[in-house]
């Protein structure tokens, strides 16, 4: 349901602020959601100053910076840093993000960081993706067959593989399903942009038998029909894909079957 | 374990308090006011025909009405409801075919889904009023 205002006990209060460099310096401002399940206390915001001549160039680099430095506590996922593994997916500077591949010269002012949007949080940074991950397995990512296997491989020509291209990359980061209002209002029953494009990637699959199967699992009025094409999925994929053109595909072919 | 109590007590990360407003957000937004709106719109107009057809007395009243300052406010708003509500129709009918998510072309659309209807019902209103 659509509730514009944060339960009261998520709403965040001023934090502390950790480090106030004295003198000069070349110091970037960083305020940070903190929440911790160990007491009973609302999120609140910190402040912390990273030194930028002893830090790297992204956003990842600068709370490696804080929690290796100031602050051992601070909690987020990171793996790769390269952008592959979608574990740093956050809200940055306003909208969701790699932090990874996120440089800290493309924001203006304090570098404001907070979980991805509407989200259980299970600590600091970190959200519950429990859900959203039961949403993809849901779309059952695999290749479903009935006629008997091939020898070797499943052949595809290379028009039907480029068919993919655009589709493929997704790193199940979350960044589109967490930045979507009518994820934020029904994720319980819509499946989100992340999934959707999941679901297409193998509709669009030429080796792919189950496509009736798979549309008739998605013709529902949440499940798929909750995407108004508010297009922020698109916006915020940090790969460059577009959750909303895969979405927009999964509506035609299903129109197109009628006929 | 006391896993579900630790659940229960996991507060909901901030989301419109914190997103960065966009205009494509915005014009879904405007669809959907505009949408509303017009379905009182709607309610007026079927008011209008229904008191043309009951006679010239009534008919007369409802018209005078509208042409006060705020029936000619309301109007004015309703016309531009109605473009703005028809240009997110086009958009959203081009997007039905699966064409037009270029984020550059999505911008643009949006662009002249805000400029178009101010334009039309301006143009519109200017020939009325003459």
């Amino acid at each position: 349901m659509v509730q514009l205002t944060l339960p009261k006990k998520s709403k965040p209060k001023q934090g502390k602020t950790w480090n106030k460099p004295e003198n000069g310096g070349n110091w970037r401002e960083f305020h940070i959601y903190r929440w911790s399940p160990d007491d009973d206390e609302n999120p609140q915001i910190d402040t912390y100053f990273v030194d930028m001549d002893d830090c790297g160039p992204m956003v990842l680099d600068g709370i490696i910076w804080i929690k290796n430095k100031i602050d051992p506590t601070l909690t987020f996922r990171r793996s790769c840093r390269e952008g592959i593994c979608g574990s740093c997916s956050m809200n940055i500077d306003g909208s969701n993000t790699l932090a990874c591949t996120k440089g800290l010269d493309e924001i203006k002012g304090a570098v404001k960081i907070y979980p991805l949007p509407h989200m259980a949080v299970v600590k600091d940074l970190v959200p519950d993706l429990s859900h959203f991950y039961a949403q993809h397995r849901s779309i059952e990512p695999w290749l479903k067959t009935t006629t008997p296997e091939p020898q070797k491989e499943w052949k595809q020509s290379i028009e039907d593989r480029a068919e993919l291209d655009g589709l493929y990359e997704c790193i199940l980061c979350a960044c589109c399903s967490t930045s979507c209002p009518s994820y934020w209002w029904n994720s319980d029953r819509y499946l989100g942009p992340a999934a959707l494009l999941q679901a297409y990637r193998w509709v669009a699959d030429s080796r792919d038998e189950a496509t009736g199967e798979r549309l008739d699992n998605l013709e529902d009025p949440f499940r798929l029909y909750r995407c108004h094409t508010i297009m922020n999925c698109a916006k915020a994929c940090p790969k460059g894909l577009s959750p909303a053109k895969a979405i927009a595909e999964l509506k035609k072919k299903l129109v197109e079957r009628k006929y | 374990m006391s896993q579900n109590k630790l659940k229960a007590a996991r507060p909901l990360s901030p989301h419109l308090q914190i997103y960065s407003p966009m205009l494509t957000m915005t014009m879904s937004i405007m669809n959907r006011l505009t949408g509303i709106g017009l379905y009182f719109g709607i309610m007026i107009f079927t008011w209008w025909l229904m008191a043309a057809a009951s006679g010239p007395a009534y008919f007369n009243w409802v018209n005078s009405l509208l042409d006060t300052f705020l029936g000619k406010f309301v109007l004015l708003l309703a016309t531009w409801g109605f473009f703005h509500h028809m240009f997110g129709g086009i958009r959203h009918f081009i997007w039905d075919f699966a064409k037009g998510f270029n984020l550059a072309t999505v911008e643009t659309m949006a662009r002249i889904g805000v400029v178009g209807p101010v334009i039309i019902t301006g143009v519109l209103w200017y020939m009325l009023c003459n």
